[in-house]
């Protein structure tokens, strides 16, 4: 993908890590991700949010790790899930732990839901690409919180420059040119969870299928009222007999 | 008190020729006129319980907290000067939370007791410093279980079973050593702090209360908070019925 590579395009492929010590004076920032997990798929459907991603986390286009969770709970009304680098992530979650447990220890009663998180982290996120030296991510947080108007569904995402917003349904990384399409055709508000979970397999298989750094391994998770739950991992069934998938060189000519 | 007014009384570096630190014992005065201040060990985790006098009818309800909490798994509680307990709380949270951030687990209770008794001993060490008029129960869950600490102004800090401070210790402790806190509940403990608390305060002398309760048990799921509101009501009935009950005999 194009955030992957060396921003002047002066380095050759090979040399990405030598271009991450400074040369000269002053110090130079993270300039590319190195682990990296792909894309994440997350929508509102009846009674909450339910988000999907697959497990996995690459090394430059290797598939170095395959059982990574990149979706987690944050408080008690929120979700996260995480595309791009994935110890970015971590320290993301690390501030996030911090904000909860300073959320904890006030004791009075409220508690930051999705929104706030989102907003949260908005300014982190802005604030980072500010010095120069960004998160690498694109993160999406869902989450449902008692407010005035009763129950309310929230699901927004912000990325690594600081864009945010909130949707319906949200899809990042490869997925948003993939799986939005599918998205914006079938996808309903009063879906029920087992619709909403065949919506998201959908899309997870034609990322399986067409994003060479996706898995088929795959974890679903869900948050309502009654809070946060992050299923096992688990495997779709493929099918690799498509007659676009027997030649796969035909139509794809090249240039030279 | 032989040597009051002949001058070993005015610093906290300046010992009297019996070998005691005067300021250290006048803070210790401080906590002794406190409203009071309980913890007990139960089977299943810690409950905290405060007296807090209300000095005015304009105060907001719930405001001037006394109880804290210290990160997930621990709380305090403060007897005696009340700002001077929110500098020992700070304190206690930051340790926490370096330790977390350090070692990448949850501070042992009996660590934090150690580092904030350090901090509250380093008061009395220097001569441009004053001792807090302050004493606290730290009350916590870890991978030992429940545990109950409490630290004196002079630093001093010492594991507990149960332990009281302010106006009316040493009745609130005669009533703790009756309790049978190897088989108590946090549920029960609660009803019989409440008791404790209603039982010592002087209506005679003293001006409203309001009952502060906190835990940290299985039920709250190992992380320290206020007992909710229904268990408190709960708690406050049983207290009132069993003062009756004792003025009716």
């Amino acid at each position: 993908m194009a955030w992957q590579q060396p921003m002047d395009g002066s380095h050759a492929s090979g040399s990405k890590a030598a271009a991450a010590v400074a040369d000269g004076p002053g110090t130079q920032r993270t300039q590319y991700p190195y682990v990296t997990g792909s894309s994440i798929i997350a929508l509102k459907y009846k009674d909450g949010v339910i988000m999907a991603s697959d497990t996995g986390a690459s090394y430059g286009s290797t598939l170095r790790y395959k059982s990574v969770e990149r979706i987690k709970a944050v408080g008690k009304h929120s979700l996260i899930g995480a595309s791009g680098e994935f110890s970015d992530f971590q320290e993301i979650l690390r501030y996030l732990d911090e904000l909860t447990l300073s959320d904890h220890m006030w004791d009075d009663g409220n508690s930051l839901g999705p929104k706030e998180v989102h907003s949260y982290l908005t300014r982190v996120m802005y604030n980072r690409r500010n010095k120069f030296d960004p998160l690498w991510n694109s993160l999406v947080i869902g989450g449902v919180k008692k407010g005035p108007k009763g129950e309310e569904k929230y699901l927004g995402m912000v990325n690594m420059i600081g864009t945010h917003f909130e949707e319906n349904h949200i899809a990042t990384g490869f997925g948003n040119h993939m799986a939005i399409p599918i998205l914006r055709t079938e996808w309903r508000e009063d879906m029920t969870f087992e619709e909403a979970v065949k919506l998201v397999e959908k899309c997870l298989l034609v990322l399986l299928y067409r994003d060479r750094s996706s898995i088929n391994k795959f974890q679903i998770a869900k948050i309502t009222t009654e809070g946060a739950t992050i299923y096992p991992p688990y495997s779709l069934k493929t099918y690799w007999g498509f007659a676009a998938f027997e030649n796969p060189a035909q139509g794809a000519v090249g240039s030279w | 008190m032989s040597s009051i007014g002949t001058g070993y009384d005015l610093s906290v570096t300046t010992f009297s020729p019996d070998g005691r630190v005067f300021q250290v014992e006048y803070a210790g005065k401080a906590v002794d006129n406190s409203g009071t201040v309980v913890g007990i060990k139960c089977k299943d985790g810690i409950v905290l319980g405060v007296e807090k006098l209300v000095t005015s009818k304009m105060i907001l309800k719930g405001s001037n907290r006394r109880l804290h909490s210290v990160h997930r798994h621990s709380g305090l509680a403060v007897a005696g000067l009340a700002a001077d307990g929110r500098q020992i709380v700070s304190r206690a949270k930051s340790e926490a939370a370096s330790y977390e951030k350090v070692y990448g687990e949850p501070m042992p209770v009996k660590e934090l007791a150690d580092r904030v008794a350090s901090y509250v001993h380093l008061c009395t060490l220097y001569w441009w410093l004053r001792p807090f008029g302050c004493g606290v129960i730290l009350g916590g869950y870890d991978r030992d279980g429940p545990q109950l600490y409490m630290i004196e102004p002079s630093g001093l800090s010492y594991k507990y079973f149960g332990a009281a401070l302010g106006k009316g210790r040493q009745a609130a402790k005669t009533e703790i050593e009756k309790l049978n806190l190897s088989e108590l509940t946090c549920r029960e403990g609660i009803v019989e702090v409440a008791k404790i608390i209603y039982g010592v305060h002087d209506e005679a002398k003293d001006k409203d209360f309001e009952l502060e309760l906190s835990w940290v048990c299985d039920e709250s799921k190992r992380q320290h908070e206020k007992v909710p509101d229904d268990l408190v009501e709960q708690a406050k009935a049983a207290a009132q019925a069993a003062l009756e009950e004792m003025d009716a005999d």
